[in-house]
């Protein structure tokens, strides 16, 4: 067994920080995640989670620090130094990010096939057919029927949607996945089903994930390791478990004591 | 560090916890300090003493759960002593993995998940093959008198013995060398507190070590090679 600490992390960011209008969103935040860990960033709104979301995922640039990425290839590369044309490829291949707004994953107007074959076509995928099967295939996995193929995600519940915004991420077989409230906004029931499917593909295919969320429970049940966060900082991090049962930080004792319990 | 003989499991060493309470004033509760024993291949320790004394959060802190203040806990893994006080929480999950199973009072329900899967699980994350899995776990339920028509159902509508049952099976299903027990048969009648007393006794015999917290006076008198009375371990408040 390899052990953890002598390999090269996946994802790794130093010292981010990002200030809008001079008021600070992040400040020093370090961290890093191995292939098939699931990380959770946890806080309430306004805590920085998002921004740091964003950071490690690229679509937002730091004012100081830096995130790196083991690429495929084994090379270690620092995101602001990637061409545009190489950090497209890296979204669109080696990571997926799930939204909390279906709508901002989603080609709302593209059929659902449609919407799964696009990453495909993007990798340089051209045979229709198999495209179709490969697309059908996932659906299947996301518990979407394959007569619902053709529908475009209008027609789509908010459930189903989800569902199908991540078998749009997962059909090109990313690393690592970011997603931000992925069961946000969704009934209870429909969240207890999304959040099982997660948990099964996460563990099959041993995805990487970093997860922002609200949710200490959604937190609990689908995470390792656990980030709190609170006015851009870092309050505490540790096992998740560890940190929900024994938060050592007055803040996380304050968030874990507020939630109630079903 | 000093040598240990190969037997050797688990070694706890001038393990220290309290509580603070920030949300009360800082209210500092001390729980143990000083706690020292050690658990070898085959051995059932049980922790004793009255409620209060810190038996429960020794057996946390040995799971990684609670963080310990103080001391050091070496976990055999493999072939090394890891002091889980000090492990990374990547070490830490892989020696639940592998090394340190974890039976609590009550199941942790997983929405929609059957109840052969949970308790199959341990074994799919140690590297058991599937079938293998699966076959340990019906094995399991079927000792511990799972009606087989609720092994396809999650757990959630069943009762609360029934879901102990379940959680048993789980901490049984893995290759854990280590098997820490809270109460297992707390929610048990006869009979199935005999099928687990039966279940320890076979992992006994392959090498299994075992800490344990038994309120059952008959249960604890059979599986405990020794008892350690916790309240030798009270927290003497600091100045």
């Amino acid at each position: 067994m390899i052990s953890g600490a002598s390999r090269t992390p996946l994802l790794s960011a130093r010292s981010l920080a990002k200030s809008y209008g001079g008021r600070p969103a992040c400040q020093q935040v370090s961290m890093s995640i191995d292939e098939g860990e699931v990380l959770a960033i946890v806080g309430e709104s306004g805590s920085g989670k998002s921004t740091l979301l964003n950071l490690l995922s690229g679509r937002l640039a730091p004012d100081t620090g830096e995130v790196r990425y083991r690429m495929r290839d084994g090379v270690e590369r620092d995101l602001a130094r990637l061409s545009e044309a190489e950090r497209r490829l890296l979204a669109r291949t080696d990571w997926g990010f799930v939204h909390q707004d279906a709508a901002l994953g989603l080609r709302m107007n593209v059929s659902a096939g449609g919407n799964i074959g696009e990453r495909l076509m993007a990798v340089g995928d051209r045979h229709y057919g198999q495209i179709r099967d490969t697309a059908a295939n996932w659906l299947t996995r996301v518990e979407i029927g394959i007569d619902r193929i053709d529908d475009k995600p209008t027609a789509y519940s908010g459930g189903m949607r989800q569902r199908l915004q991540i078998a749009r991420n997962l059909v090109t077989s990313p690393r690592l996945v970011f997603m931000d409230e992925p069961t946000g906004g969704l009934d209870v029931s429909v969240q207890a089903r999304l959040l099982d499917l997660i948990r099964g593909l996460v563990a099959d295919l041993g995805l990487a994930v970093v997860l922002v969320t609200h949710d200490l429970a959604v937190a609990r049940l689908l995470s390792h390791r656990i980030i709190v966060m609170k006015e851009g900082h870092v309050i505490e991090t540790g096992l998740t478990d560890r940190v929900l049962d024994d938060p050592q930080a007055p803040y996380t004792q304050l968030l874990v004591s507020s939630v109630l319990a079903a | 560090m000093t040598a240990h003989p190969d037997t050797i499991a688990l070694v706890v060493e001038d393990l220290g916890k309290s509580f603070t309470l920030h949300m009360h004033g800082g209210t500092r509760l001390p729980v143990v300090s000083q706690v020292g024993f050690e658990v070898h291949a085959g051995e059932c320790v049980v922790l004793g003493g009255p409620s209060g004394a810190g038996k429960s959060s020794i057996l946390k802190m040995l799971y990684g759960n609670y963080l310990a203040g103080s001391g050091h806990i070496r976990v055999r893994h493999g072939r090394a002593l890891v002091d889980i006080v000090e492990a990374e929480p990547r070490a830490i999950l892989d020696i639940r993995r592998m090394t340190l199973g974890y039976v609590s009072q009550f199941l942790r329900v997983i929405p929609r998940v059957p109840a052969i899967e949970i308790v199959a699980e341990p074994a799919l994350a140690a590297g058991v093959e599937r079938t293998a899995a699966l076959e340990r776990a019906s094995g399991l339920l079927h000792a511990l008198n799972l009606p087989e028509r609720l092994w396809r159902l999650p757990p959630a509508t069943f009762s609360g013995g029934e879901q102990q049952r379940v959680n048993i099976a789980r901490g049984f299903a893995g290759e854990h060398s280590i098997l820490i027990l809270d109460e297992p048969t707390a929610s048990l009648d006869a009979v199935n507190r005999e099928a687990v007393i039966g279940l320890m006794a076979a992992r006994k015999a392959t090498g299994t070590a075992f800490v344990g917290i038994f309120h059952d006076e008959e249960v604890r008198a059979r599986v405990a090679d020794r008892i350690i009375d916790v309240s030798a371990f009270a927290a003497r408040e600091a100045a």
